[in-house]
């Protein structure tokens, strides 16, 4: 044979490296799913590594299990549409691990829905909201007057009179409810 | 024929049949019609009139999903359209905009919520719309499109994201080698780089979840209802009779992805 | 703060989704930069090989051998960019081929493979006089040793050196260069594929992308071919007057073959210039007659954000100046050089200006980002797609072809070829 096939024998012995490599290299799980090969090619244990992903958020159906009259009151009131977990936190590992949530009382919090936006095609310009700036103390958290669980403007923890601004701003703006 | 050809040939000989056949097999039909089809599609339905943008879905997923809650990458976001009556974008300082603009922000993917009126036009710059200006506002929430055309799928050079049979794009995080193409082919913006696992990440509608019966963490945190997850392989499911009966739209037809999360009240300036 | 990869050298203005960022950087400018390179250094050599351009005959095989010290060094952007770059290995294992990337490793070592033989047959001569020299050497050292085994291993034991032996070697070194221009274009006109075929990105998504590619390679490589050509020239010269004694060609000779060499070369240089050109201006007026939605997103990146980058870098200083350069009557060794250096930058600029330029704007065609590259690295990102990262794969090819060199000596040579 001529020497000049030299060359290619050295060639095909690296691609049957390659190919022998490939067999031990590749997991077994590998192939065409259902989506075909353009769509749906991949290691198929792949897919209960997703699905064994570990759950944070519970959902309220879960707290309402030990919180039954903290559930229900707020059920009444315009924030019963607020699940438990936004502002408690995602309730995994309680009451095991963590024996209490930690709750946010960041005023930040109130305000991604009671800063007060005007916008007139968003559901956003209905909900009752005031200007963070100019509303009360901004030091204040809103929970020192306001009760979450029950949003009612007529029953503040706090007289609003302690804080002398909210009069004159009320009247000003016309923008805080009542 | 002399030795030295013998010994070769016989070497090219075994070393041809020590190559398995399953080392060449790259598609096989066999495992194609073994894998059962699903009785769910999983769709998804937003509301961009109900969004008030709060931002709580963002969180909820950056939680619920371990994407590092400072970094500025998200797999769900909230954008802000703000349209002016004169059409025209805002202008800062006196310079000039590039005139398509529009003013749009999502600032921090919305992670915490939208509280005040100035618009994140980046570098840390704003702008304000003044209220009378305005001649429409409002929120779109935002996350991956589980297109039924994955364009990110179909680029992947190593079978390291695909779609599943009922419709959710996964990434294979193990077997993920960071090039980036996905990102580049995705018209959406959904993907980036998992800032610690250093591979591609994206929405997965919370497939940990859904497979158990449960919501997304973005649809089961959002207090207004914006946010739908629905089964469209189920006649009587809510989100299915919507997208079936209602008007809906979708983003970015153009691309022929063929999206599967549809909107209700979309307009055209939602990019 | 936790960073995410693409952070520190992006700069985001007006409206961009929040996960954009500019992940392809100065690494995917180097990938097509450098597999240009390759391509164009192999396509001027396959011109004395298969079109029997015989003036070509010095630079043809230093062009060879040029591309195949290249050739690693195309993969080394890759290795850089990737995220997971011990991973890289999966586009073999694992090829997905609806993906233009999937294909790389296959057209890559395809090349490759035929780069080392046409290589082989060009050098066998050598390697056997060299093995036979070293096995008749009683009291090898160790470097010797070395040598005699790796020429030995290199003649792939055949000792054949007949007339009738090397005539073969000939024909076969017509053939393998004649299939590899194709390859060679192939390797590289998919590299414009991995970007053309980008439909969610409006600047990189033209069917023309991989024609303008090859075009723009063949210039680089030619360009480079034509600098690195001068350089060992000029160096050449320097010895010969240093040295007269040693045997060496005189300093007329060189200095005569050598503008002979560099005048011809650049004629196909300014040949496929204009083609690229072409093409390129093809695209630009497509774009802005059929003013699709991306239009306007895209005029502002042409000609307002990019403007010096397109019009003055790469346009101006790269293509017309050494166009003009080229063209003038009198062409010196000296204005060729210049000439070709500013085309080697032009073609950069082109490379930049698509890869960079393509992520200049956001999908919502209603921001930009803007591109900061890192010169001063401050962590391992910065180093890898940064200044360092990209003159280290400059340098490398030099590196590997002063080795290479060693093996199969480009210039000290008599052979058939």
């Amino acid at each position: 044979m001529s020497h000049v096939w030299r060359p290619l024998f050295v060639a095909l012995a690296l691609v049957a490296g390659i190919l022998i490599f490939r067999t031990f290299y590749v997991p077994k799980d590998f192939g065409v799913g259902e989506a075909g090969y353009m769509y749906g090619w991949h290691n198929f244990t792949n897919e209960k590594f997703w699905k064994e992903i570990k759950v944070k958020y519970q959902g309220s159906g879960q707290c309402k299990e030990c919180h039954r009259e903290n559930f229900t009151s707020i059920q009444k009131t315009p924030h019963g549409i607020i699940p438990c977990e936004n502002c408690h936190g995602p309730g995994v590992g309680h009451p095991g691990k963590i024996a209490k949530l930690p709750i946010d009382v960041n005023r930040l919090l109130c305000l991604r829905c009671h800063a007060i936006l005007k916008y007139p095609n968003s559901d956003r310009g209905k909900i009752r909201g005031i200007d963070p700036a100019t509303h009360q103390d901004p030091n204040v958290e809103c929970v020192t007057c306001h009760d979450p669980h029950n949003p009612n403007l007529g029953v503040l923890k706090k007289s609003p009179q302690r804080f002398p601004v909210y009069e004159q701003e009320s009247k000003k703006e016309g923008r805080t409810a009542k | 024929m002399d030795r030295r050809d013998f010994l070769k040939r016989t070497i090219t000989i075994i070393a041809g049949a020590a190559i398995p056949a399953s080392a060449l097999e790259f598609i096989d039909p066999k495992r194609l019609l073994a894998a059962g089809s699903s009785d769910y599609k999983w769709v998804f339905l937003a509301d961009t009139q109900k969004c008030v943008g709060c931002g709580f879905c963002v969180k909820a997923c950056k939680l619920e999903n371990e994407v590092p809650y400072d970094a500025d990458v998200s797999r769900t976001w909230v954008e802000r359209y703000v349209i002016c009556k004169d059409g025209k974008m805002r202008v800062e300082n006196g310079m000039p905009n590039p005139g398509f603009g529009i003013n749009a922000d999502s600032p921090k993917a919305g992670r915490d919520g939208f509280t005040t009126p100035q618009i994140d036009i980046g570098e840390g710059r704003h702008v304000e719309v003044k209220e009378e200006d305005i001649s429409k506002a409002f929120f779109v929430p935002k996350l991956c499109n589980q297109c039924d055309n994955p364009p990110c799928v179909q680029v992947c050079p190593v079978g390291a994201t695909y779609k599943t049979a009922d419709g959710v794009v996964l990434v294979d995080r193990s077997w993920c080698i960071g090039c980036g193409y996905c990102i580049m082919g995705c018209p959406y913006g959904v993907r980036f780089f998992h800032p610690l696992l250093k591979v591609a990440e994206k929405c997965n509608f919370c497939y940990h979840r859904i497979t158990k019966g449960m919501k997304t963490a973005c649809v089961q945190s959002c207090p207004f209802g914006a946010r739908q997850i629905g089964n469209l392989k189920d006649p009587n499911d809510p989100v299915t009779r919507t997208i079936m009966y209602g008007r809906v739209g979708v983003l970015k037809s153009e691309y022929g992805t063929k999206p599967q999360v549809y909107y209700l009240a979309l307009d055209r300036e939602v990019r | 703060m936790m960073e995410v990869h693409g952070e520190v050298w992006t700069l985001k203005e007006f409206f961009c989704y929040p996960n954009e960022y500019i992940y392809w950087s100065i690494q995917i400018v180097m990938y097509p930069f450098m597999t240009g390179l390759v391509a164009g250094a192999f396509v001027l050599s396959s011109l004395y090989h298969v079109f029997g351009v015989k003036q070509l005959k010095n630079i043809a095989r230093f062009s060879l051998v040029f591309s195949f010290a290249l050739l690693p060094v195309a993969m080394m952007p890759l290795m850089l960019h990737l995220q997971q770059p011990l991973r890289g290995i999966h586009v073999m294992m694992t090829p997905h081929f609806t993906s233009a990337i999937a294909a790389f490793g296959i057209v890559f070592s395809t090349y490759g493979m035929i780069v080392a033989s046409e290589l082989w047959f060009v050098y066998r001569p050598h390697f056997v006089a060299t093995a036979l020299e070293l096995k008749g050497t009683s009291d090898r050292g160790l470097v010797d040793t070395c040598r005699y085994l790796l020429f030995s291993a290199l003649t792939l034991g055949s000792y054949d050196i007949s007339e009738q032996a090397l005539e073969k070697d000939e024909k076969a070194v017509g053939f393998l260069a004649g299939i590899g221009i194709p390859v060679a274009c192939f390797l590289h006109g998919y590299a414009g594929f991995i970007f053309g075929s980008v439909k969610a990105n409006a600047l990189w998504m033209t069917p023309l992308m991989p024609v303008i590619f090859i075009c723009s390679a063949v210039v680089s490589g030619i360009a480079l071919c034509i600098i690195t050509y001068i350089v060992t020239m000029e160096i050449r010269k320097f010895l010969s007057r240093r040295m007269s004694t040693l045997g060496l060609p005189s300093y007329e000779e060189l200095q005569s073959a050598e503008i002979e060499e560099v005048k011809l070369t650049s004629r196909y240089l300014v040949m496929f210039l204009i083609a690229a050109i072409t093409l390129e201006l093809l695209d630009l007026i497509f774009r802005g007659y059929t003013a699709v939605k991306s239009w306007d997103i895209l005029r502002e990146v042409i000609y307002q954000k990019d403007f010096y980058k397109i019009f003055v870098m790469q346009y101006g200083m790269g293509n017309l100046l050494p166009f003009i350069l080229f063209k003038l009557p009198g062409l010196t060794v000296r204005r060729a050089a210049l000439g070709a250096c500013l085309m080697l930058f032009g073609v950069f600029m082109m490379r930049w200006n698509v890869v960079i330029g393509g992520q200049a704007f956001s999908s919502s065609f209603a921001g930009f980002m803007e591109y900061a590259l890192p010169i001063i690295p401050h962590n391992l990102e910065t180093v890898k797609e940064g200044l360092v990262g990209a003159v280290a794969v400059i340098i490398t090819p030099y590196v590997l072809f002063y080795f290479i060199n060693k093996v199969m000596p480009v210039f000290k040579f008599k052979g058939s070829h």
